[in-house]
């Protein structure tokens, strides 16, 4: 059943990810500009030969079938800036450097929005609760680009505690990936409240601490698997949006990440970066939704697949 | 914003029947339900306040918007210039108020777009129902799972930084939830006898669909159209944080936080009061339409 699933929603996403294809490339191509308007002055040869090189002087329509027949064998083309590399290298190093981030984030999100929403909801109506709420309204309501140089601002350039930016030690990695979990973790806290505050007025919680288990055994026992379940579908968005913060993120800390490497193409007309980056958020997020689906499934067997 | 919060509150939403009450109407109850929300009435009021700001910024602003005064460049905050002046002499108070008119109306106008589109597909799918609906909603589950923001990029990127395209190109990615909910109101809107009745007397399709289905559903639209309103704004500062939404001369939130960033270190106030207004903002009309949700569907609400 499951596997009629997975193969039912994969056939879905093989028209879809065709129509972003089309419509992403001929966007890109039928803008005004093109990647070697800001070359120094060439002459007319060499633009000539550039433009040979990388298929431009074709008609569109045979570069287009020509990027779905490379693309068919996972060759994103070569990149139209960065002098002889080929756009699967760049996201060969782009991609783990983005991927730690995100995972370091997710780890942060849930850690901190788990203890915090649990600690809550076990002592609901109280400043442990009041505490982790106000702030975590606070951290709903600010934007990764306010929480990234603020936090820049007090650790790295008021008190020297941590780098300012790059990506090298270990404690590079801690502002960024505060930065962009801080939002889920906030999100992910109320989530677990309201959700484990839900599950605690059930039958089978009571009956639970009525054959004498502790507060903290109730909890993590019978407890968690229902009262989480909320936090458990708000991870896809959940991951789609760390995906996407990495975008701002990355710049802020100057982290060569994807996100970096898409706005920067973006901005430079390197079409092919563009469309090979932009393609591999699409998959991304689309395989993160997936996940979270297979998992929520699993938690909660009411949910049955269609 | 996440397809499990749109999902409650669709189920919500969804529940927001017609008003059925005797004596006052349901909008005269929401309100006065809504006066007893104190977050809700305080972010109301916040907005207010700020539209009207807004509004009334070419006349009452202390300066005017691009009036530099490279003498004056990163005052601190005084008496005549309450907030400073940023790094070329220009006052910031002034900026913030300008850059608030970008922002909100940003907001609004592409939250109208999103309200045209979703309610125009929405009602669509909900009123011809069958083998249209489902094809309808098929496309919407599958236009859910596509980060639009990257379209916006690349839109944004290559056609120029376009004030209009701007705010077209964002209202075009947030019609989705809104017209799930149009027509979860739609389908069982139609079913009721008011609608019924009007068939009988020969109203046709098209004068049941805008009389009758269409105003019918405003409540939860609005409620909808309040929560948009902050996702967009959030969109626009970020596009704009990164270089790619308004473009100087305009300022909005986010490129003064933009611009405040790189002068923190000199002036963090300059980072710090668009921050504030941003978020105050954004808070103000989160706790203003999770009010309205509640207003408007008493049955619903939450502890």
């Amino acid at each position: 059943m499951i596997l009629k699933y997975l193969l039912k929603r994969i056939a879905v996403l093989v028209p879809v990810f065709l129509f972003v294809v089309t419509v992403v490339f001929f966007m890109i191509r039928f803008a005004p500009g093109g990647p070697f308007d800001s070359e120094k002055r060439v002459s007319p040869e060499i633009m000539k030969n550039l433009q040979a090189k990388y298929h431009m002087d074709e008609p569109l329509y045979k570069q287009y079938f020509r990027y779905l027949g490379d693309l068919a064998q996972g060759d994103l083309g070569p990149s139209f800036k960065h002098a002889n590399r080929s756009v699967n290298e760049i996201i060969f190093e782009a991609l783990p450097v983005s991927a730690e981030l995100g995972l370091i984030s997710l780890t942060w999100a849930l850690l901190i929005g788990l203890a915090a929403g649990l600690v809550a909801s076990m002592r609901p109506n109280t400043w442990l609760d009041y505490i982790p709420m106000s702030f975590s309204l606070i951290g709903i309501s600010l934007p990764t680009f306010v929480i990234g140089p603020v936090l820049v601002l007090v650790f790295a350039l008021w008190n020297d505690w941590l780098p300012v930016a790059g990506w090298n030690s270990w404690q590079d990695r801690i502002l960024p990936s505060l930065t962009l979990g801080m939002a889920y973790a906030a999100y992910i806290s109320r989530l677990t409240r309201g959700g484990m505050m839900e599950i605690r007025s059930q039958d089978f919680m009571r009956t639970a601490k009525m054959k004498g288990l502790s507060e903290m055994q109730v909890v993590v026992r019978h407890g968690l698997k229902g009262g989480l379940l909320p936090v458990i579908s708000y991870l896809g968005p959940a991951l789609a949006g760390i995906i996407t913060g990495a975008l701002v993120t990355e710049s802020i800390f100057h982290i060569p990440g994807l996100g970096r490497f898409f706005v920067e193409s973006a901005v430079n007309r390197d079409y092919t970066v563009v469309m090979g980056t932009a393609l591999l958020y699409f998959a991304l997020i689309f395989f993160c939704n997936l996940l979270v689906d297979i998992v929520y499934a699993f938690l909660d067997p009411r949910v049955r697949y269609e | 914003m996440s397809s499990s919060i749109t999902l409650t509150m669709e189920k919500h939403l969804a529940t927001t029947s017609v008003a059925e009450e005797k004596g006052s109407s349901l909008w005269q109850d929401a309100f006065h339900r809504l006066k007893k929300n104190k977050l809700a009435l305080a972010g109301a009021i916040f907005l207010l306040l700020e539209i009207t700001i807004a509004v009334l910024t070419p006349v009452i602003a202390p300066y005017s918007f691009e009036e530099q005064n490279l003498e004056m460049t990163m005052a601190p905050m005084s008496a005549q210039h309450w907030l400073g002046t940023d790094s070329l002499g220009r006052d910031l108070l002034t900026r913030l108020m300008y850059g608030g008119r970008i922002s909100l109306l940003v907001g609004i106008l592409a939250s109208l777009v999103s309200v045209f589109i979703g309610v125009l597909y929405g009602a669509t799918a909900g009123f011809f129902g069958g083998k249209i609906d489902n094809w309808m909603m098929r496309i919407v589950d599958v236009l859910y799972a596509l980060p639009f923001i990257f379209m916006v990029i690349i839109l944004m990127v290559y056609f120029g930084r376009n004030f209009v395209l701007l705010f077209v190109a964002l209202g075009a990615t947030q019609w989705l939830t809104m017209a799930r909910i149009v027509r979860g109101q739609v389908m069982s809107l139609k079913e009721k006898e008011f609608v019924e009745a009007a068939r009988s007397i020969g109203v046709g399709d098209f004068k049941i669909l805008t009389r009758h289905l269409i105003p019918n559903s405003l409540g939860p639209v609005i409620v909808y159209l309040t929560l948009t309103v902050p996702a967009v704004i959030l969109e626009e500062a970020f596009l704009s944080f990164l270089g790619l939404g308004v473009q100087a001369p305009m300022a909005s939130w986010g490129t003064l936080i933009s611009s405040g960033v790189e002068a923190m270190e000199i002036a963090p106030r300059v980072l710090i009061a668009p921050a504030i207004c941003l978020s105050l903002t954004l808070l103000s009309l989160n706790f203003l339409g999770d009010g309205l949700r509640d207003a408007l569907d008493p049955k619903g609400a939450r502890d």
